[in-house]
């Protein structure tokens, strides 16, 4: 039976990463959950081992299932019934699987009725589930909305709310408004406090809302009457079996069609704050967002790994010439160079999920007790590393997963360009993921800073002292000579000291610093599995180092005067 | 009302995959080169039996198997999915039984279990295809049985209806409980394995199964959880007839193994060679039929 889990052992690899060990400790706590649940691990070894055997049946779901129902929810889609929304019936078929297989508030504590899993593991489900299928992905993974309400709402909420997602129910965060998308600062949906009904009461309208007519959405709101920006919003949990939230219209997409995109009326809809007033969007959000980014990092990745196995596939059946065409360096190089891609933005995608399991187990266990100083150093560290990798991860995995369903469309020649091959749907549905949680040009934003301070520097240089293997350490120089070219390129334009060709020449060098850490990792891997990784690494060098070059030549040939060129006046 | 469901499955060689080196030499079906996996249609007999369970509460589904040892991963992939426990017969004697012989031992189990008011499996295996074992063990059991079902349609004081699938359409039939059903393929699929049930049963195992050495990881937790020994049977537990069971209770006897080829107007037959197959896809092509 297919199994998307265990036909990939690179997936596998990632999941046996030595800092595992300490994310579990952290999760566990000496174990205590391992005599009141049946199903907690005893050790360490065991948790690994349930981790494994529950990534296999999701595997085997999205292998089988989701697969299956793909191309018939791609057609078909969600229907606006009334004022709701009926999901095509492959999604709520490969819901029922999904919630029948105890695969909902994966990372939340047992007592809710979770699996206490570390963020790791739960991010490889929505890797292996997106690669079936993309929007169904976005239902089942806007789950990762209840780490936000563990995160910020009460106990009483905790109780009321958490049990209802890990036993199925969907959520939704409902945030973008026709006039606020990437500027959420602007955000009008009305929030005023009834006494007479004792709750918030929200009125406005919300556009493309993902799954929007989901069981509890989070909802960002104007709670501050006469504010306009960001410091008035709030931040609300809406039932939706409290009522008063409508679905207008489903979006009509290029693709993830299983996902039902909505524009959702609120009128008097009775909702209860979550956390403290004014902290919706700078703090709630963001960390909304972090998670969300993290989720279509491992949605990109999945695609891409769609994306190369269509390829693949179809490269070595299709004949040309008197041979089958994977023989010709043409179209191997294609696949070659997607491999190369896929391989190292996995590598970057779980690194920077293993970052966020460490700092969000650690700010878990300050809710119970004092953290020692030792404890918050590390929490610091590795709060920062996420907070560096995470847009790095979102931005180049989505650019990856455009490429790759480009270059697998190509292999497949005409026949990529007919609506008969399931490579059509993986390309229009990676379309959205450079867009959504973030537009690409939005994640070079909230990187850049890692770039002005040092941070990515500082990780590629401690990156270049680790040990690496015989084979490996060519390429090691090689990355080491690309951070002095990376170096050199930041410092030009800091020099300059103009902020409008800094921010010309963020996307070059954020791209920079991705592609040499990317290297790093992948080293890292092809040391502890030159069988899965070594031919990937060398591919991905010759990729970068060429990158790397066009990069450093575009900002060191620069400068302010030429802005005038770039510009489109109106 | 509470249900007592027997669940009947067997561990059969995956025959839906076949390669080059499925058959041996010899004619006989090569284990080593076929996955072991749940009998699909005993798979289709378990959704029925869960979905039982949850329409009423109280009920509970055991799974019967025979066979080696290794054929408990058929319960414990029962128990992932949501049943209570499991009984695996196992015992040399058992060995090379036909469908005779196999029934007569899994109704000897049944009645050691205890009589159920429903017991369920597959229409048939898909490496002996017979589909006698089922209403073989009801008549032993001296139960009534319905054949071919595709779905239970409720179970009410004492009366099950259901639907079964023949020639041609579809039959509704209601008859008195305890009984005995076989499912057929087209009956709805069955669950995903559940990450709870799977991390709780994970370690269950028989007996025979474990090292015998002693040496067995987590010892000390088959102390503390009952459930995680699955009850093993031999034939001197099930008080079974030694000359009822295995190669003795079974008259059937294989003299050979044949392909056998149906003739169809206008077929033609081919070999398994690849130039006979090429040439077909020749011919087809340059007819039109494909490409």
């Amino acid at each position: 039976m297919a199994n998307n889990y265990s036909e990939h052992p690179e997936l596998k690899f990632e999941l046996n990463h030595p800092l595992m060990k300490r994310i579990v400790e952290l999760k566990e706590r000496d174990f205590r959950d391992k005599d009141s649940y049946d199903y907690a691990p005893l050790d360490f070894d065991d948790a690994m081992d349930s981790y494994d055997r529950v990534l296999d049946i999701v595997g085997e779901i999205s292998g089988t299932t989701i697969a299956d129902n793909a191309e018939g929810v791609d057609l078909e889609g969600p229907h606006h019934e009334g004022d709701r929304v009926r999901y095509a019936s492959g999604t709520a078929d490969n819901l029922d699987a999904m919630v029948k297989a105890g695969m909902n508030g994966m990372t939340m504590p047992r007592r809710y009725g979770g699996l206490n899993f570390p963020i790791t593991p739960y991010t490889m489900c929505a890797e292996l589930v997106a690669a079936s299928d993309a929007g169904f992905g976005n239902i089942w993974s806007l789950q990762d909305c209840i780490e936000t309400l563990y995160e910020f709402g009460d106990e009483d909420q905790h109780s009321r709310f958490i049990p209802r997602v890990c036993a199925g129910e969907t959520m939704s965060m409902d945030l973008t408004e026709p006039d606020a998308g990437s500027d959420l600062q602007h955000v009008m949906l009305k929030a005023t406090y009834s006494e007479k009904d004792g709750c918030w009461l929200l009125n406005g309208v919300k556009r493309f809302i993902t799954n929007g007519d989901a069981d509890i959405h989070l909802v960002l709101a104007r709670s501050e009457e006469g504010t306009t920006d960001g410091r008035g919003l709030s931040m609300f949990i809406y039932d939706k079996r409290q009522g008063g939230v409508n679905v207008r219209r489903i979006e009509n997409k290029l693709g993830i069609h299983g996902s039902p995109t909505c524009e959702l009326v609120y009128k008097d809809a009775h909702a209860e704050l979550c956390g403290e007033r004014k902290l919706g969007l700078i703090k709630y959000v963001m960390a909304l967002m972090n998670g969300a980014r993290l989720g279509i990092a491992a949605q990109s990745v999945g695609i891409s790994q769609a994306a190369y196995n269509e390829g693949l596939a179809y490269a070595k059946d299709r004949e040309q010439f008197g041979k089958a065409i994977i023989n010709f360096p043409a179209v191997y190089d294609m696949l070659a160079l997607m491999k190369a891609k896929l391989d190292a933005g996995r590598a970057l995608l779980y690194q920077c999920a293993r970052y966020v399991d460490v700092y969000k187990a650690l700010d878990d266990i300050a809710r119970e007790r004092k953290l020692t100083p030792e404890e918050r150093k590390e929490q610091k560290l590795y709060a920062k590393l996420a907070d560096s990798l995470t847009p790095l991860a979102k931005g180049m995995n989505s650019e990856y997963c455009n490429q790759n369903t480009y270059d697998a469309i190509q292999i497949h020649g005409g026949s990529g360009f007919m609506m008969d091959y399931p490579i059509q749907r993986y390309y229009r549905d990676a379309r959205i993921t450079s867009i959504y949680e973030g537009t690409t040009q939005l994640q070079v934003v909230a990187a850049i800073r890692y770039v002005t301070n040092g941070s990515y520097l500082s990780q590629m240089r401690e990156f270049e002292a680790a040990a690496v293997s015989e084979e490996c350490r060519p390429l090691q120089e090689r990355a080491r000579r690309m951070a002095d070219l990376y170096a050199e390129a930041v410092d030009r334009v800091k020099e300059a000291k103009d902020q409008e060709l800094h921010d010309l020449c963020a996307r070059h060098l954020v791209e920079m610093a991705g592609d040499i850490i990317m290297l790093h990792l992948l080293l890292h891997n092809a040391t502890a599995a030159p069988e899965l990784f070594l031919k990937s690494a060398r591919v991905y060098a010759n990729f970068v180092d060429g990158e790397i070059a066009k990069h450093h030549t575009f900002v060191m040939n620069m400068d302010a005067e030429q802005l005038a060129d770039y510009r489109q006046t109106v | 009302m509470s249900l007592k469901i027997v669940v009947l499955a067997k561990q059969v060689p995956d025959t839906r995959n076949v390669g080059k080196d499925a058959m041996t030499p010899e004619g006989t079906v090569n284990r080593a080169a076929l996955p072991a996996i749940f009998n699909p249609e005993d798979l289709n007999a378990l959704e029925q039996a869960l979905r039982l369970k949850e329409q009423h509460p109280g009920s509970t589904v055991s799974i019967l198997t025979m066979g080696p040892p290794r054929a408990t991963e058929i319960i414990r992939e029962g128990l992932y999915r949501g049943a209570d426990d499991g009984y695996l017969l196992t015992d040399r004697a058992f060995a090379g039984a036909d469908t005779l012989a196999t029934s007569y031992a899994l109704s000897m189990a049944i009645r050691k279990i205890g009589m159920p008011d429903i017991v369920i499996g597959g229409r048939q295996a898909i490496d002996g295809d017979t589909a006698q074992v089922g209403p073989q063990v009801a008549q032993k059991l001296d139960l009534n049985q319905v054949t071919y079902v595709t779905s239970i349609e409720s179970v009410t004081d004492g009366t099950i209806t259901v639907t079964r699938h023949i020639d041609g359409g579809i039959e509704r039939v209601e008859a008195p409980l305890p009984i005995l059903l076989t499912v057929n393929g087209n009956a709805a699929p069955c669950r995903p394995r559940n990450a709870k049930l799977v991390m709780k049963y994970k370690r269950a195992s028989a007996p025979m199964e474990r090292p015998a050495d002693g040496s067995l990881p987590y010892a000390e937790e088959y102390e503390k959880k009952p459930y995680l020994t699955v009850t093993q049977w031999s034939v001197a537990d099930v008080e079974a007839d030694l000359q009822q069971c295995g190669l003795a209770g079974s008259p059937t006897k294989v003299k050979a193994v044949q392909n056998i080829v149906f003739k169809a107007k206008e077929s033609k037959r081919l070999t398994d060679s690849d130039e006979e197959v090429e040439g077909l896809i020749k011919e087809l092509l340059d007819s039109h039929t494909i490409g």
